[in-house]
């Protein structure tokens, strides 16, 4: 039997299970499981990217640092219970945005199995968690010099007007769903966060002294710890977005360590050669870039594929941040330079790497992969610019040059992170 | 010879050494250090607002030369100061130094600066 009967058998068999009898399908435990323990990897990886960025800022930002990360958490964990499942997975309109009443409040999914075996339920936590994630990820760029509330709004704000319909483009049935490869977010997450990063420093400006005034990380301890919690939590975020338990979840897995570990074993090389010392702030960025470049070819690409693209991933974030410090624009932890273009990497070069060639050759597949990368930027540059403005414009964003100085810590949330350095 | 002991906010420690460079006192000792002066430190934990004792300080510590001293201390006073001048921003002690003492060479008094 071909795969092409047994495609039609397949779909026959499904249109005679859920239209003649209407019986809902029943619950998968296995995937169900893995479904549920990938939720709370990607969780994880949210108070991991609360220590990965408050360990390299100044010791007075590193609690507003990783406040920023946890804001996240309550307020994107709000707003998609309300509207942003429903946006980003409801019907599509116009294939820009999606909308269902059953999905509004999580109103109807009460009992819903999806076609997997998984109840709706964990599906929906599973893609919340995504969501949380991005708006965290930017909030490196502009670390140590924002409003705290004006951060909240804008965040909200952002994952409304930007993150909501990008998710439904690439994913939730919009017009370039099963066109792009995006596998676990490449472009909709870490494009998209990294070209929001990138445009929201250049018009906040750069941290009053910088670069002339040394800025060093508070503890890079914790910065290794967080990036440890991120690479665990990233089995999760690639092995959970196949949305079963099996053979794909499996590859995904396997690409996703393969090139975590290229990632970092490359640029770990490079400062050895060029700084003649490797350091664990460049093993820690070499994880990322390589996981980065992963995320969008994670069960679509081979071994070998993997290796390439960690290591592609992490010589290009390098290159992106050396031409940063000479361009002289302040993303304060490189959000652009790591997430940006390692995703860029990811998504333009998970085409030469495919398993299965698609039936369309290689070139219209590049089209495909361009077009996602595209519409990323396009869509995070355009949204972020008005939102950052509008927001800077009506309830203040950048913060003033005498709270800024005294920290966020204390100025912006009365506390202290480390109280054991002076005597009180 | 003189010992100009200053303590400033924490925050304003960026603009202080900038400004000391620029009139080029380049030779300095920093140190983290809590006090009390007239200024309250006020935190929150809980909603339940602390004031610590004792408020986070830096001290800077700076030996020169006598024609150096209003020097220094003119661009402490210009940097550390808050824009009309606020309770907390600060003091400098000036104390005469009796000597001081290179210890790689062995040197004494100003040349040892």
């Amino acid at each position: 039997m071909n795969a092409l009967s047994l495609l039609s058998v397949t779909a026959l068999l499904t249109l005679f299970s859920t239209e003649a009898y209407a019986t809902p399908p029943a619950v998968d435990s296995g995937t169900t499981a893995w479904m549920l323990t990938s939720t709370a990897l990607v969780l994880l990886m949210i108070p991991g990217l609360a220590m990965f960025y408050g360990g390299l800022v100044r010791t007075k930002n590193v609690l507003g640092t990783m406040m920023h990360s946890f804001s996240a958490m309550a307020i994107i964990g709000v707003l998609w219970t309300i509207c942003g499942y429903s946006m980003a997975f409801g019907e599509s309109i116009g294939g820009v945005v999606g909308w269902h009443e059953d999905k509004f409040m999580l109103s109807g999914i009460d009992q819903t199995i999806m076609k997997g075996g998984i109840p709706e339920y964990v599906f929906a936590m599973f893609q919340g968690k995504f969501a949380i994630i991005t708006p965290a990820i930017i909030a490196g760029a502009f670390a140590e010099r924002v409003q705290f509330r004006g951060y909240c709004v804008f965040i909200a704000l952002w994952s409304l007007i930007v993150y909501n319909p990008l998710a439904h483009i690439v994913w939730g049935g919009g017009f370039l769903t099963g066109d792009a490869i995006d596998f676990a977010g490449g472009t909709v997450i870490h494009v998209s966060a990294g070209v929001a990063g990138l445009v929201a420093a250049i018009y906040l400006g750069a941290r009053r002294g910088y670069p002339r005034v040394a800025m060093h990380p508070n503890s890079l301890v914790m910065t290794m710890i967080g990036a440890g919690l991120l690479w665990v939590g990233w089995f999760g975020f690639n092995a959970g977005s196949s949305v079963e338990s099996g053979l794909k979840t499996g590859q995904a897995l396997a690409m996703t360590q393969i090139a975590a570990a290229a990632g970092a074993l490359v640029w770990i090389c490079l400062e050895g050669i060029l700084h003649k010392k490797a350091t664990s702030l460049g093993m820690v960025s070499g994880i990322l870039a390589g996981l980065v470049a992963i995320t969008p070819a994670a069960g679509d690409v081979l071994p070998v594929g993997a290796l390439c693209l960690g290591a592609l991933g992490s010589v290009f974030s390098y290159l992106a941040i050396t031409v940063k410090n000479r361009m002289g624009y302040d993303d304060t932890l490189d959000v652009f330079g790591i997430h940006g273009v390692a995703g860029i990497i990811g998504a333009i070069g998970l085409t030469f790497f495919l398993r299965d060639v698609p039936d369309a050759g290689v070139m219209v597949q590049l089209g495909h992969q361009a077009a996602g990368v595209a519409v990323a930027i396009a869509a995070s540059a355009v949204g972020t610019i008005v939102l950052v403005w509008a927001v800077d414009k009506t309830i203040g964003f950048k913060l003033d040059e005498r709270r800024e100085l005294a920290g966020l810590d204390h100025s912006l949330h009365g506390e202290h992170g480390y109280g054991m350095l002076n005597p009180s | 010879m003189k010992l100009i002991t200053a303590i400033i906010r924490p925050e304003k420690l960026d603009e202080v050494r900038q400004a000391l460079i620029s009139a080029e006192i380049t030779r300095i000792t920093v140190t983290r250090c809590a006090g009390r002066g007239q200024a309250e430190h006020v935190d929150i934990y809980r909603g339940l607002e602390v004031a610590p004792a004792l408020a986070p300080k830096i001290r800077l510590d700076i030996a020169c030369n006598d024609e150096f001293k209003q020097v220094t201390i003119d661009a402490i006073l210009s940097a550390a100061r808050s824009d009309e001048g606020e309770i907390g921003d600060g003091k400098i002690f000036v104390t005469a130094l009796e000597e001081c003492i290179r210890i790689r060479t062995g040197e004494e008094g100003g040349e040892a600066i």
